[in-house]
C-alpha cells in the first residue's frame, strides 16, 4: 500500500536538493539571503503587530518609538554608562573565572589524580544555580561591585572548567607518547602539547559561557546596582517605559553578538590549524 | 647499539580476566639492522613495541639497550605511530624541530638538523605547511624526519604505512629503505603485511597469537644494489616469493590452530 511509493523512490536514488543538504555548505547567495531573512522577518512582524495590532503602545512599543527611547538614553549619557558598567562586570568576572578554570580544567583533564580530587565537588556545585548565591554574596560582600563580579565568577567557573577538562580527553594518546619518545618530560607534555591542543576548545567554551555571564550580570543588577543595563531595565519598569526596556534588550543582544563575533575572530587568527 | 629482549611477558588485566599478550619473547637487534616483526592481529606486536619504547611495563622479562635496562620512554628510542602523529598546530619544519627543542638543543644546531632531515625525507619545499594540508604519506615522512632528527639509537615503527593506499605504501617503502641507507639508523618495524616485511628487512620475527610468542626467525638474503639498498626487482625473484609463501603459511597455520582452539 503505502510501501509502493517508497519502493519507487528508492529505485530512483536520493533526489538532489540544495536547501536540505546535510553537513554540506549551501551557495553563498542563499546563505546571506537566509541570514538576512532571519533578522528582517521578526523585525517586520514586530512592526506590524505594534502598528496594526490591538496591543497597546505601553505593552508593545513600535520600532520608531524604541529608536526614540534609544536616542533619549543616549543623549542623557545613560546608555554609555550603563553599558560600560555591565560590560566591565562581565569582563571582570569572566577573566577571574578564566584564570582559574584554564589551569584547573587542564590539570583535571591531564591528571586522573587531580580529577578525582576536584570532579565530585565541582559536579555538585555546578548544579547549584548561580543566581541562588546572590543573597549570600550580598551578605558577604555588600552591594558594590564585588558581589556582582563574584556572581559571574561562580556562574562561569564550573562549566568552563568541565568543558576544558573534557577537551583534554580528546588529545590523542599517540601524540603524548610520541612526545615522550622525543625526549619530552611530563611538564613539557603538559605545557607544550596538551595546552596548545586545547586552545580552540577553550575559546569555544568561552563563547558558550559568555552568554551565561550576560544573564547573570543582569540578575545581579536587578537586585542592587547604581548603574548597569539591568538597573536601567528595572527603572524603566517602574515608570512603565517599555520602549526603554526594549532598547536595553536590543543593546544586550547586540553586545553579546559582538563579543561572540570577536571570539570567533580570535579563533580564526589563533587557531588556523583547527579550522577544517 | 644492541637491543636485547629476554623472556619478555606481558599480561593485561581486564574485566573479562587476564589476557596474555606476550609470552617469553626473545629477540635482539644489532647496529644498523632493519628488522621487521610480522604477526596476525592481536599477536601482541604493538604491545611488544610499546614495551621496548618504555611506554608500558612488562609483567616479567627484561629489555636492555646497550646493556642498560629500559625503565621508561627516552629519546634513544624514536617512535612512529600509524595515526595522529603530528602536532597539528605546528608546521612541518616546527614538527621536525620539536624534539630538539624539548631537549634544549641550541638554535643554530636545530636549524641545521631540521634542514638536513627535511632534505632526507624530501619535504624541504613543504616546510611551512600545516599538517592538515599534507597527504597521509607526507605526514608519515614528517613523523619519520622528526624521530630521526633526535638521532635515536633505534627507530621503532608500528605499522607506519598501514593506513596508506597501495601506491603510496610502495613508494614509502622505497623511501624508507633510502632513508635507512643514507642515515644508517637501526630500525625495528611492525607490520602485518608479509610482502612489506620481506622487501624491507634483513631479518624477520614471526609472532603468533594467544599468547604472543616468536614462532620463528627468518634471515632474509636478497640482493642489494650498489648503494646497499633493495629495489623493486627483488619482488620478482623466486627467493622473494619463497620467503613470502613460507611466512604467510606460518601465519595461516597459527590462525587456524587458534580458531580450532577457540571453536
Ligand atoms: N591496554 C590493554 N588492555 C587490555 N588488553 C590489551 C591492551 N592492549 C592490548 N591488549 C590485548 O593484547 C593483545 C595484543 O594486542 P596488540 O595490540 O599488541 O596486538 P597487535 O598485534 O598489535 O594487533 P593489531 O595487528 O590489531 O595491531 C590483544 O588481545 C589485545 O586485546
Ligand atoms: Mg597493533
Amino acid at each position: 500500500m503505502a510501501n509502493v511509493s517508497v519502493d519507487n523512490n528508492q529505485s530512483q536514488g536520493l533526489p538532489p536538493t540544495i536547501f536540505w543538504r546535510i553537513a554540506e555548505d549551501i551557495p553563498q547567495l542563499l546563505q546571506w539571503g537566509l541570514m538576512a531573512i532571519s533578522i528582517i522577518i521578526p523585525f517586520f512582524l514586530w512592526w506590524l503587530l505594534a502598528s496594526f495590532g490591538t496591543v497597546e503602545d505601553v505593552f508593545l512599543p513600535s520600532p520608531p518609538q524604541v529608536a526614540e527611547a534609544f536616542g533619549h538614553l543616549w543623549q542623557q549619557g545613560h546608555l554609555i554608562q550603563d553599558t560600560a558598567a555591565s560590560f566591565l562586570r562581565v569582563v571582570g568576572g569572566f577573566v577571574f573565572a578564566a584564570a582559574v578554570s584554564i589551569p584547573l580544567g587542564i590539570a583535571m583533564g591531564t591528571f586522573a589524580s587531580i580529577r578525582a580530587l576536584f570532579e565530585p565537588i565541582v559536579g555538585i556545585i555546578r548544579y547549584m544555580p548561580a543566581a541562588a548565591f546572590v543573597p549570600l554574596l550580598i551578605i558577604y560582600l555588600g552591594i558594590g561591585e564585588a558581589p556582582k563580579i563574584a556572581l559571574i565568577f561562580i556562574g562561569t567557573l564550573f562549566f568552563n572548567t568541565l568543558m576544558i577538562m573534557d577537551a583534554v580527553k580528546f588529545v590523542p594518546k599517540e601524540l603524548i607518547e610520541t612526545t615522550y619518545t622525543l625526549g619530552g618530560k611530563r611538564w613539557q607534555v603538559l605545557f607544550q602539547v596538551i595546552t596548545p591542543y586545547v586552545v580552540p576548545n577553550i575559546i569555544d567554551a568561552f563563547r558558550i559561557n559568555m552568554a551565561t555571564s550576560w544573564n547573570l550580570v543582569i540578575v545581579a543588577e536587578l537586585v542592587a546596582a547604581e548603574q548597569g543595563l539591568g538597573k536601567r531595565i528595572l527603572l524603566a519598569q517602574k515608570f512603565l517605559k517599555t520602549d526603554e526596556i526594549f532598547a536595553c534588550l536590543i543593546v544586550l543582544g547586540l553586545i553579546g553578538f559582538l563579543i561572540d563575533l570577536s571570539l570567533r575572530l580570535l579563533f580564526r587568527v589563533w587557531c588556523r590549524w583547527a579550522i577544517k | 647499539m644492541h637491543l636485547e629482549v629476554a623472556n619478555l611477558s606481558k599480561e593485561f588485566t581486564t574485566k573479562e580476566g587476564n589476557v596474555s599478550a606476550l609470552k617469553n619473547v626473545n629477540l635482539h637487534i644489532e647496529t644498523g639492522e632493519f628488522v621487521c616483526t610480522v604477526g596476525a592481529s592481536g599477536s601482541g606486536k604493538s604491545t611488544l613495541l610499546r614495551l621496548i619504547a618504555g611506554l608500558d611495563y612488562p609483567t616479567s622479562g627484561k629489555i636492555t639497550v646497550d646493556q642498560v635496562p629500559v625503565i621508561g620512554p627516552g629519546r634513544d628510542r624514536g617512535m612512529v605511530f600509524q595515526r595522529y602523529t603530528l602536532y597539528p598546530w605546528l608546521n612541518v619544519a616546527k614538527n621536525v624541530e620539536f624534539g630538539l627543542k624539548l631537549q634544549g638543543i641550541p638554535k643554530a644546531q636545530r636549524r641545521e638538523r631540521v634542514s638536513y632531515y627535511l632534505d632526507v625525507v624530501g619535504l624541504t619545499q613543504f616546510r611551512k605547511n600545516l599538517p592538515k594540508a599534507l597527504s597521509g604519506g607526507m605526514k608519515q615522512r614528517v613523523a619519520i624526519a622528526r624521530a630521526l632528527a633526535c638521532e635515536p639509537k633505534i627507530l621503532l615503527m608500528d605499522e607506519p604505512f598501514g593506513a596508506l593506499d597501495v601506491q603510496t605504501k610502495e613508494s614509502m617503502q622505497q623511501f624508507l629503505l633510502e632513508v635507512w641507507r643514507r642515515t644508517g639508523t637501526t630500525i625495528l618495524m611492525i607490520t602485518h603485511d608479509v610482502e612489506e616485511a620481506v622487501f624491507l628487512s634483513q631479518r624477520i620475527y614471526v609472532l603468533t597469537a594467544r599468547p604472543g610468542t616468536v614462532k620463528q626467525e627468518f634471515q632474509i638474503n636478497l640482493p642489494e644494489n650498489e648503494q646497499g639498498a633493495r629495489s623493486y626487482h627483488v619482488k620478482t625473484l623466486s627467493d622473494f616469493q619463497r620467503y613470502r609463501e613460507k611466512i604467510t603459511q606460518l601465519l595461516r597455520d597459527s590462525t587456524v590452530e587458534q580458531e580450532v582452539m577457540v571453536g
